[in-house]
């Protein structure tokens, strides 16, 4: 995914403030991804590359890690997050129509980001919530009981969202929320 | 330092804690429940309708929060504690009905028992959780706290003799606590049913001074939630067992290894740790003793692997959680490859209240091979879904019919899944098999970490099988070459079954590779990833048999062996709800005015059958695909 302008500044400066802040050893590498993906939203490779220098590791190990665990996310996350659950519960009451209802209406598929990072779907394991299956949760909020037609609701109040935000100001990106971790 | 026994600085301790809980209740309290899933099912709102309500009227009542309050079918859900009332339960809220309830019982004297699920403690006037069916079976020992305290408190824990446990073992010595362990013969929770005891024991003879305990919260099942809920609800009760383990085993540091993913447990475990070092529960000198031990919490980051032990200790190093064979076990060389104690979130929780009531009393619980309780997130097609406790020995069909209350609109029951990806599905004949390590494992079916789904005439067992080979085959870490390609193989066999492929002879080869897997994988993953084959092909073979030889599936599920029909007898010209549901616009009006479904668009999302009226109920899935002959040409 092509890099934004004055993305890549925002980027190393992460990965620099991330790596001083924290001792570089092995045992912290995962912390440290952690870290910078809460503050970028995701990893991208210039920063898998600048933590593997920092660390001294190779930078295939911090890729690695990166890909092994269902955190680490290599796309930048949408502007509106769309995360559908596919917990047995979910499974069961018909959450892969849901997610495939998103895909058809998002152009794109799941785990992907579209390219204007206005979307970006998700699957995720389980929401906790399996008495309201099949689950969505779209920017946070949860969304139970979602059928096709429900899809269609959610695309449309997005969209009109968009719309008026993009009257307003160009979307923000990259937000986060820095204290979630310290 | 003082030279005060541990005991009298407890008793202080709690003293002052149950005096500043006291007087809080002389007040009216609405505990709401506010675990993830309340959260998902807008209890956050629901307490700011309290706040705001409670305001507008002037009263005097607190709200606080508390964790899973285990009847999840109603979330969202509260208790309101009134003096001079029974402490009611209050489920389905919304704005509506809270406003009600402070209006007629905080601002009035009408509890609104209309409303209320149950009450609290024995009254003359409401019946209690207890004496509802699901009370008589259900025995709560570590979810006792859940959702009645606030987890974000701790002279919360501390008023209700948390940390006696401790101050206790604190006057005895470190054998004490492992005998009686031990004596209790407390079984790892985690699935496998190791005796903690003997793991503890290990930890000890391997010598050292460096030694660590880890507690396993890294719970990946899709549909389990039992261990987030008690670190949601109760975070002191598993760090007093922790602390336990520590002295026993002579520790001086510890971790928590949870998901990311949880990140409301992380909060409430990382204020919980705060507080316990304030309070000198944690850190150097416990209770004044000589005794140092603290923890930290380390964030997993979603691997359903890591919940192996060994590869939980490679993540830990920041490496690829890849398990390693064993011996040497992790008691005897663990992380930093020094002796190490990893337990289950629900292993520790017990420990404190076997050494508060002993290990005779934990023994008079279950059966005598298991003894405790079993704790299940009962979820599927089950009246009753939720987070339920009862103790070992008590059958499936008790569980399910009493506890869970059963299907509802009596459907038919058809399988269990018990144990998630790991485990298997158990047929109606299997109903009677008490729920205990060994006797699940001769079922087919393991303990697991207690994820537990009820299905129904409508649930394709063979979809249910490639859904959980999906997700093993995902999270397969690739080390062992059975596991790698034999689940990859095992799934494609499974999707080209749903779609009606095959012959003779696939089942056999399916269940000849799904043996290879069990036989040729080094962790539990590989080991039991054909659980959910093995036991569908034992119990449900006719199902596979019909979507291969018929191309049918009975069930009606899997998409590629069925279709979508309206009846055009059933259906009505003057309602048109079909065509509007319909995400790809493949429902059109015939010339006739019935309406009719455009095969090649139909994408069979199942929204025009949900949708069409109850009076007409004309749209039908129909399996094996083939349209029925057209009887009616329409009428020129």
């Amino acid at each position: 995914m092509q890099l934004l302008e004055g993305e890549k500044e925002l980027i190393l400066a992460c990965v620099d403030e991330v790596l001083s802040n924290n001792s570089k050893n092995r045992e912290n590498l995962i912390p440290i991804l952690q870290k910078v993906q809460v503050r970028l939203g995701y990893l991208p490779p210039l920063a898998m590359e600048k933590i593997a220098e920092g660390i001294k590791v190779p930078p295939a190990d911090v890729y690695g890690l990166a890909t092994f665990y269902n955190q680490f996310r290599l796309n930048p996350p949408g502007k509106h997050q769309v995360k559908v659950c596919l917990g047995t519960a979910c499974y069961m009451a018909g959450g892969d129509i849901t997610l495939e209802s998103f895909e058809r209406r998002m152009k794109i598929k799941e785990s992907e980001t579209s390219p204007d990072r206005l979307y970006s779907l998700e699957r995720v394991a389980c929401v906790g919530c399996c008495t309201m299956a099949p689950v969505v949760v779209v920017d946070e909020e949860v969304e139970g009981k979602v059928t096709p037609t429900r899809v269609d609701g959610i695309m449309l109040a997005l969209n009109e969202e968009n719309d008026k935000s993009n009257l307003e100001q160009e979307p923000e990106q990259g937000r986060m929320d820095s204290d979630e971790l310290k | 330092m003082s030279s005060n026994n541990p005991l009298d600085l407890y008793r202080k301790m709690h003293d002052e804690a149950q005096a500043r809980i006291k007087s809080k209740e002389d007040k009216p309290q609405v505990l709401i429940g506010t675990a993830t899933c309340g959260v998902a099912a807008g209890a956050l709102q629901v307490r700011d309708d309290f706040v705001r309500e409670i305001e507008e009227k002037g009263l005097d009542a607190e709200v606080v929060e508390v964790g899973c309050i285990g009847h999840c079918y109603a979330e969202p859900l509260a208790i309101i504690a009134k003096p001079g009332f029974p402490p009611v339960c209050y489920g389905y809220l919304d704005e509506g009905l809270v406003h009600r309830l402070v209006e007629d019982f905080l601002g009035g004297d009408d509890p609104s028992y209309e409303y209320a699920l149950a009450a609290l403690e024995r009254n003359d006037v409401f019946p209690t959780f207890e004496d509802f069916p699901r009370g008589i079976y259900e025995e709560k020992l570590i979810l006792e706290n859940c959702g009645f305290i606030d987890a974000r408190d701790i002279d919360s824990y501390i008023s209700r003799e948390g940390y006696s446990a401790l101050a206790t073992a604190l006057t005895q010595e470190p054998q004490a606590v492992l005998e009686e362990v031990k004596a209790a013969n407390l079984r790892g929770r985690g699935g496998a049913g190791f005796p903690a005891g003997l793991k503890w024991e290990a930890a000890i003879k391997s010598g050292g001074n460096e030694k660590y305990v880890i507690c396993n919260a890294d719970e990946g099942d899709p549909g389990a939630f039992m261990d987030r809920s008690i670190l949601e609800s109760d975070p002191h009760l598993v760090i007093e067992g922790m602390i336990l383990c520590a002295y026993a085993i002579g520790s001086q540091m510890g971790y928590l290894y949870i998901r990311a993913e949880y990140p409301r447990a992380v909060r409430h475990v990382q204020d919980a740790i705060d507080q316990a070092r304030e309070r000198g529960l944690l850190g150097s000198s416990i209770l004044g003793t000589e005794f140092d031990f603290d923890l930290e919490i380390f964030q997993g980051s979603g691997a359903f692997v890591c919940g192996e032990a060994t590869a939980l200790i490679s993540s830990m190093e920041g490496r690829m959680g890849m398990p390693q064979s064993r011996p040497p076990r992790l008691a005897s060389r663990g992380f930093r490859g020094m002796p190490t104690v990893l337990n289950n979130v629900k292993t520790f929780a017990y420990v404190p209240l076997i050494i508060h009531h002993g290990a005779e009393w934990f023994k008079s619980i279950g059966t005598e091979e298991s003894p405790g309780t079993a704790v299940f997130s009962l979820v599927g097609k089950v009246a009753n879904t939720g987070l339920v406790e009862v103790p070992m020995g008590t059958s499936l069909r008790q569980l399910i019919y009493d506890v869970g209350g059963g299907l509802p609109g009596n459907r038919d029951f058809k399988a269990v899944q018990i144990g998630g990806p790991s485990g298997g599905c158990l047929p109606e004949s299997a109903l009677d098999v008490p729920i205990d390590f060994d006797s699940l494992h001769q079922a087919g079916a393991i303990m697991g970490s207690g994820g537990l789904v009820v299905m129904d005439q409508d649930d394709c067992m063979v979809a249910v099988s490639r859904y959980f080979l999906e997700f093993t085959q995902h999270e397969s870490c690739g080390k062992c070459t059975f596991c790698r390609i034999g689940t990859k193989h095992m799934l494609d066999t499974l999707v080209d079954i749903t779609q009606g492929k095959g012959d003779t002879e696939t089942l056999g080869l399916l269940e000849e590779l799904a043996e290879d897997v069990r036989d040729g994988s080094l962790c539990n993953l590989g080991r039991t990833a054909p659980n959910p084959i093995l036991t569908t092909l034992r119990y449900f073979k006719d199902e596979y048999k019909a979507h291969i030889e018929e191309g049918r599936c009975p069930a009606l599920v899997c998409r590629d062996l069925i279709l979508y029909y309206i009846e055009p007898p059933k259906c009505s010209k003057l309602c048109n709800v079909c065509v509007g549901s319909c995400p790809t616009e493949a429902i059109f009006t015939r010339e006739d005015g019935l309406k009719e479904i455009d095969q090649e668009k139909c994408v069979k999302c199942d929204n025009c059958r949900k949708a069409c009226p109850t009076e007409y109920n004309a749209v039908v899935k129909l399996s094996p695909p083939v349209l029925p002959p057209q009887k009616e040409k329409a009428v020129k």
